[in-house]
């Protein structure tokens, strides 16, 4: 076999192996959907929305209380997440830009973005349900709400740094004060973006199950009460995942299946967002 | 109000609390580590730096050692590292410059989806339908296979389960996929074309551009991705805690054993410990010890990323 021959064969096997390996990946992608649609769909009802999960053992009931209880949870989180997230991102690229508590927070952000999230449910456990001496909602929504806040932060800082700095002296030349500059102008042209970002943190919490372990725990019951033990969608799944009745299980399908519809149609929500202009 | 003191007043709000927020991740950060540092105490006192290599993990008798959790999560990061890095060098590849233009963005798409499925889906799906299949067709023709092989019938021992180190490792290997995926292919399409154009110019096939050109060029940028990688598959949780079989008994190297990783202890244990032992302390230390793990591989994937940036900025 000449050179020439050999290089040949070399770029065929390569560029096959790389067919291979986007096939390896999308195979993975379907069998997941496949599996959580067939078994998802067999366990729907409309009990599923309208009563509570069942006990040990019985037929009947649904999700009612986990689902409120995982809505409760996601919609404080956010409440409260995002503007801390959006004014930090905004700190680091219109105030504190080129400083070193910007450099740095920009860092630590990276650490707590890619951090494991089942650390944030042990100091929250440490700080918050110790000293109040019970697992609560509001500690499962501060766990939440440390996993959500990188999210934020990281694509709010993107997209202002994307914005356009003649935009800003533009304004400046204008006599628009910065504060002013800030929300009117470069918050508006990275709207798009930061949408898309809350979008994601929101999509990410929703499926997390660590860091309310030893946080919100779970419920078996509907409560509405932050302060005591909240159901949520994650941990119910995980409980009736393992338990030995074949209703729980089927409940735990058709919470796999709502959750991943959710998360995913988040997802395709957030990428439709960041590629329309306004 | 005069119109001076209002541009003041306003620039006073929005920087003062933009400041607060920021130095509020600084403070989370902090506050992780010292807290838990607080809480781990009473066992690195009791336990030292044998905490790291004892194998004996027994709550009722208050003894612990960390070893079988932290093998655990590092085999199986390793493993899921093995498996992850050629694939997505392959999907990288593929998205870059094998795809027709019009199918990159739904394939791109579709690889990163992969991403958004909660980890709790992942292991519920490994445990009741991928276990199965694996231990059927996977482990027990290897097992057989290997049988007579001398240093590979030891990694490959035990009961065909399906459930082990080694599942919890292809598991972690799938989700991790589209991090080191989309990182590759996003520092592949920043190489100048002029480079690659070149390269074509002098005669070299598709494979020869990409291992002699675009690879080396972005090296620093694919490692940073890889670190990424590590990272997230160091932390996972509920999808390792189905999968790895939840045991504390280290019963020698075989990849298909049961085992137990940091984050897999933590889940079933931390809700039952006893708070008068060292059981809750000791939980504690490992978590201490995941987070200073992640965040020196982190920290490694930012330097190698920014080394990127900087070569690219030349």
């Amino acid at each position: 076999m000449t050179l020439y021959q050999r290089r040949k064969l070399a770029n065929r096997l390569a560029l096959t192996l790389s067919l291979c390996a986007m096939a390896f990946g999308l195979i993975w992608l379907l069998w997941i959907l496949e599996t959580t649609i067939v078994k998802g769909f067999s366990a729907l009802s409309w009990s599923l929305l309208t009563e509570s999960t069942p006990a040990a053992g019985t037929m009947g009931g649904g999700l009612l209380n986990a689902l409120v209880g995982s809505l409760l949870l996601v919609f404080f989180a956010t409440l409260f997440g995002t503007p801390i997230g959006l004014l930090a991102g905004i700190y680091l690229v219109e105030y504190g830009r080129f400083t070193w508590l910007s450099k740095t927070v920009s860092f630590v952000n990276d650490v707590l973005l890619a951090g494991p999230s089942i650390v944030m449910g042990l100091f929250v456990y440490a700080v918050i349900v110790v000293p109040t001496g019970s697992y609560s909602g509001w500690a499962g929504v501060i766990a939440l709400l440390l996993v959500q806040i990188p999210i934020v932060i990281r694509t709010t800082e993107n997209m202002l740094q994307l914005v356009p700095q003649t935009l800003r002296e533009a304004a400046f030349a204008l006599g628009t004060p910065k504060w002013k500059m800030i929300l009117a102008i470069t918050l508006k042209a990275a709207r798009a973006g930061i949408i898309t970002g809350i979008l994601l943190g929101i999509a990410r919490i929703a499926g997390e199950t660590a860091p309310l372990l030893f946080t919100a725990l779970n419920n078996l019951f509907f409560t509405t009460d932050m302060s005591g033990p909240m159901a949520n969608l994650p941990k119910m799944i995980y409980d009736f995942a393992m338990s030995p009745y074949p209703r729980w299980q089927e409940i735990a399908w058709a919470g796999v299946l709502l959750i991943t519809i959710g998360v995913l149609f988040l997802n395709i929500l957030a990428r439709f967002f960041s590629r329309k202009k306004f | 109000m005069q119109p001076k003191k209002a541009k003041e007043l306003g620039n006073w709000i929005l920087g003062g609390l933009s400041w607060v927020a920021a130095v509020f991740t600084l403070i989370a950060l902090c506050g992780v580590i010292i807290m838990l540092a607080i809480k781990a105490w009473p066992s690195m006192q009791a336990f030292g730096f044998s905490f790291l290599t004892d194998t004996v993990w027994d709550p009722p008798n208050n003894i612990f050692g960390a070893f079988v959790p932290i093998y655990g999560t590092l085999l199986t990061s390793l493993i899921a590292l093995l498996i992850a890095i050629p694939v997505s060098f392959g999907i990288a590849l593929f998205l870059t410059e094998l795809s027709p233009a019009w199918l990159r963005r739904p394939l791109g798409t579709a690889i990163e989806l992969l991403a958004a499925i909660p980890s709790i889906v992942y292991g519920m799906w490994g445990l009741l339908f991928f276990s199965p299949i694996f231990a059927q067709y996977v482990q027990t023709p290897l097992m057989n296979w290997t049988a007579n092989i001398p240093i590979l019938n030891q990694l490959f021992a035990g009961a065909p389960i399906g459930i082990g180190l080694f599942t919890a490792g292809i598991i972690l290997a799938i989700m991790i996929i589209p991090y080191i995926a989309s990182v590759m292919r996003d520092v592949f399409e920043v190489v100048p074309p002029l480079l690659k154009e070149s390269a074509y110019g002098l005669g070299c096939t598709t494979w020869e551009v990409i291992w002699s050109v675009v690879l080396p060029y972005t090296k620093a940028g694919v490692i940073g991705g890889i670190m990424l990688g590590l990272g997230r598959a160091l932390g996972e949780t509920m999808a390792v805690t189905f999968v790895i079989g939840n045991s504390n008994i280290l019963d020698g190297y075989s990849l298909f054993s049961m085992g137990n990783s940091i984050t897999s202890v933590l889940a079933n244990e931390f809700p039952e410990a006893s708070l008068t032992g060292f059981h809750q302390s000791a939980l504690m230390e490992l978590g201490l010890i995941l987070f200073c793990i992640t965040c020196i591989v982190l920290s490694l994937s930012k330097v190698m990323l920014s080394r990127l940036q900087k070569a690219g900025g030349k």
